[in-house]
């Protein structure tokens, strides 16, 4: 009784400061957006900016904005938000550390399944095919890591992944030797980019990847419990098996959707959650709207930071967070493997 | 008990001794047939078909031959040689990695040394491209032992830790990744497609210029690592074990790190990153032969010899007249295989 009556207390005062740190996040995201927005290759004053989104009249500043930088600031958002969602998401569903969409290869099957279907040229790239990627290899790495009493330690998980990544990427490389043409077309997607998207290609997308995010909310109280692991899960009363399965499916909608529109991004999905996890703790209810929110403010920032660092050309956005999120992960192996 | 398990090889004048399963010279002689057959198999397929007979009178320089000296001696062969010697240094640095690792699952490709080694070389070929191929060798060997020196330094906490090793590893990996990628992005793309097909792992029209410095590099780490093989087998218990037998702990796992950076930079200097073959070989050869490194290290380096050689066919004759990389091959038949690995591990 008193136990309960404490905790009730302690998330009395916990949850507005949650809240308002939501609130707060939100803002910085907003601004993220508009800076987004005002800067790049071209120098366009603010006013004009403003104008462009209120007043259109067709002028190629005016263009440039509606049609280059105001989709590329929101499909950064979005694919972010779904990064780090499925990100967070994997790290509970496997309880490791080290997981993550493009630690476990789910990325590279969706990108594989991709480039096979522009060079057969069925299609210039259906999300249903990166679905199907994305839902092979994490089919693969949910049998790998289901087997035995405990599942796999975390080291063969992450093992296991890096294998299928590279299985599926020499693969891709084997299409691609074939067709220098197909290799020149997707050479920056392949790297991971935001670049060269219009509404258009977006627009048809963004439902997936919002079902994918208001699905993992639905689940996160779920989550929270199934991260504590199988047997207590089970022992609370959790159908532990849908929720997997369930939860498997989230990951593939997020992780599938965001390869279809820009490659395969790595780390975010890994940084991520570790962030949010610091700053919320363990309770999905709150890691996931944080995770969204925290996602979307880091990939828009490596984007500016890919656009802006050798104007006017550009860094494929992918690569910039490799290159933030690897000393990140070999940090996390130093401190979290102890042995 | 009619027979011991073991045999013993003491030479008098050196101061060494192996001690080697009774099985490993049938084997070993098996193996060597097997990967001469597979040779003279590869040089004789093509779109200019020789007979392998005649392949085996070129080779040895037997008259009334000299119809097929151009095809067997200019183009064909080197390339087979190369096959052979990429298998072996490959398969021998897996093993070597397995060893001081302490894990079956370690291997170059997973842990980041060929990465390392592809992103210097890949930079070479994007950004230099006027510069002779015969530095390449050394620029990944240079790659390499970079990515090694960073993954020990990254690893060490109060002395190096296996697992900390492999996933340091994996973490470097995705950098050197990202760098590579940086490089395909913006590289001309002639050269881009060149750097690609490198990075896929093929020894598409390798000739006796490549063979010569991979066999010297070949030539002095591999006795270097079987000198070492005591060593290793020590390792392979354990640290603390090790040190109790007498093995100055550190100091040999830096100086088997270095040969397994040596002979996995030149092979992949020389062929691209041609993948799973670190991984595979030396676990056919342990089921062979057993877990003694004596025994344990040529077997291993022959099967791996046998292993690109006969990928390196099959990727030749499956979509003739196009041709397949050899590491595509090894990829598909290997990664199935280390997922297999892990399966049973996990049990």
């Amino acid at each position: 009784m008193t136990h309960s009556l404490s905790k009730s207390r302690f998330q009395l005062t916990r949850t507005p400061l949650l809240l308002l740190g939501l609130v707060l996040c939100t803002g910085i995201l907003a601004v993220c957006l508009m800076v987004s927005v005002l800067l790049g290759a071209a120098d366009i004053a603010p006013q004009t900016v403003w104008q462009a989104l209120f007043q259109f009249d067709g002028s190629t500043e005016h263009l440039i904005i509606r049609t280059v930088r105001l989709p590329r600031a929101i499909l950064a958002v979005f694919v972010g938000a779904a990064l780090a969602v499925a990100g967070a998401i994997t790290q509970g569903l496997t309880r490791n550390a080290l997981a993550a969409p493009d630690i476990l290869g789910i990325n590279a099957g969706a990108a594989l399944a991709m480039v096979l279907t522009i060079y057969f040229k069925t299609s210039n790239g259906n999300v249903w095919v990166a679905f199907g990627g994305a839902a092979i290899s994490t089919l693969t790495v949910y049998w790998l890591g289901s087997m035995g009493r405990s599942g796999l330690t975390p080291l063969k998980l992450v093992i296991a992944g890096s294998a299928l990544a590279y299985l599926l990427n020499s693969l891709m490389y084997g299409v691609l030797i074939f067709n220098q043409r197909t290799l020149d077309e997707i050479r920056f997607w392949l790297a991971g980019s935001l670049a060269g998207q219009d509404m258009a290609s977006i627009l048809p997308i963004l439902p997936y990847i919002v079902a994918g995010l208001a699905g993992s909310l639905v689940l996160s109280r779920q989550l929270t419990l199934l991260s504590l692991g199988e047997d207590v899960a089970q022992g609370l009363g959790l159908r532990t098996a849908w929720v997997k399965v369930a939860a498997a499916a989230v990951v593939v909608l997020l992780a599938g959707s965001a390869v279809a529109l820009t490659g395969p991004i790595g780390f975010v999905g890994l940084v991520v959650p570790h962030m949010v996890r610091f700053a919320v703790g363990v309770d999905y209810c709150w890691i996931l709207p944080y995770a969204m929110i925290s996602g979307g403010i880091l990939l828009s920032i490596a984007d500016l930071a890919a656009r802006l660092v050798i104007r006017p050309q550009e860094i494929p956005v992918g690569i910039m967070t490799s290159l933030v999120g690897a000393p990140f992960f070999i940090y996390l192996a130093r401190s979290r493997i102890k042995r | 008990m009619s027979t011991k398990p073991w045999l013993s090889i003491r030479p008098h004048r050196l101061p060494l001794s192996f001690r080697i399963d009774r099985r490993t010279p049938i084997v070993l002689a098996a193996l060597a047939l097997m990967a001469l057959l597979s040779l003279v198999f590869n040089v004789s397929q093509g779109d200019y078909p020789v007979p392998p007979l005649e392949v085996a009178k070129t080779i040895l320089g037997m008259p009334g031959s000299s119809d097929y000296a151009f095809v067997v001696h200019t183009l064909r062969l080197p390339r087979a040689l190369v096959a052979l010697l990429v298998g072996m240094g490959l398969a021998v640095a897996g093993a070597i990695l397995q060893g001081i690792t302490r894990n079956p699952l370690a291997a170059p490709e997973i842990i980041g040394i060929n990465s390392g080694a592809s992103l210097v070389a890949v930079a070479m070929i994007v950004l230099l491209p006027g510069i002779s191929t015969a530095w390449l060798p050394l620029a990944a060997f240079a790659g390499g032992l970079g990515a090694a020196i960073a993954i020990y330094l990254l690893a060490w906490n109060q002395g190096s830790s296996p697992i900390r090793l492999i996933l340091v590893g994996i973490g470097l990996t995705a950098l050197t990744t990202a760098l590579t990628n940086l490089m395909v992005t913006f590289g001309e793309i002639n050269a881009v497609s060149q750097a690609l097909v490198w990075l896929t792992g093929s020894v598409y029209g390798r000739s006796w210029e490549h063979l010569w410095p991979l066999l010297s590099w070949l030539l002095v780490f591999l006795p270097l690592t079987l000198v070492l093989a005591r060593d290793l087998d020590a390792l392979h218990l354990g640290d603390s074990l090790a040190q109790g037998l007498g093995s100055r702990v550190e100091w040999t796992r830096s100086l088997l790190l270095l040969c397994a950076v040596a002979l996995a930079g030149a092979s992949v200097a020389t062929a691209g990153t041609v993948g799973f073959v670190g991984l595979m070989a030396p676990h056919l050869a342990r089921q062979l032969v057993g877990p003694s490194h004596a025994g344990l290290l040529p077997t291993a380096a022959l099967m791996g010899a046998c292993i690109v050689e006969l990928a390196d066919l099959v990727g030749r004759l499956l979509f003739a007249p196009i041709e397949l990389p050899c590491g595509v091959i090894t990829a598909v038949v290997g990664a199935p295989y280390f997922l297999w690995l892990l399966y049973r591990s996990g049990r």
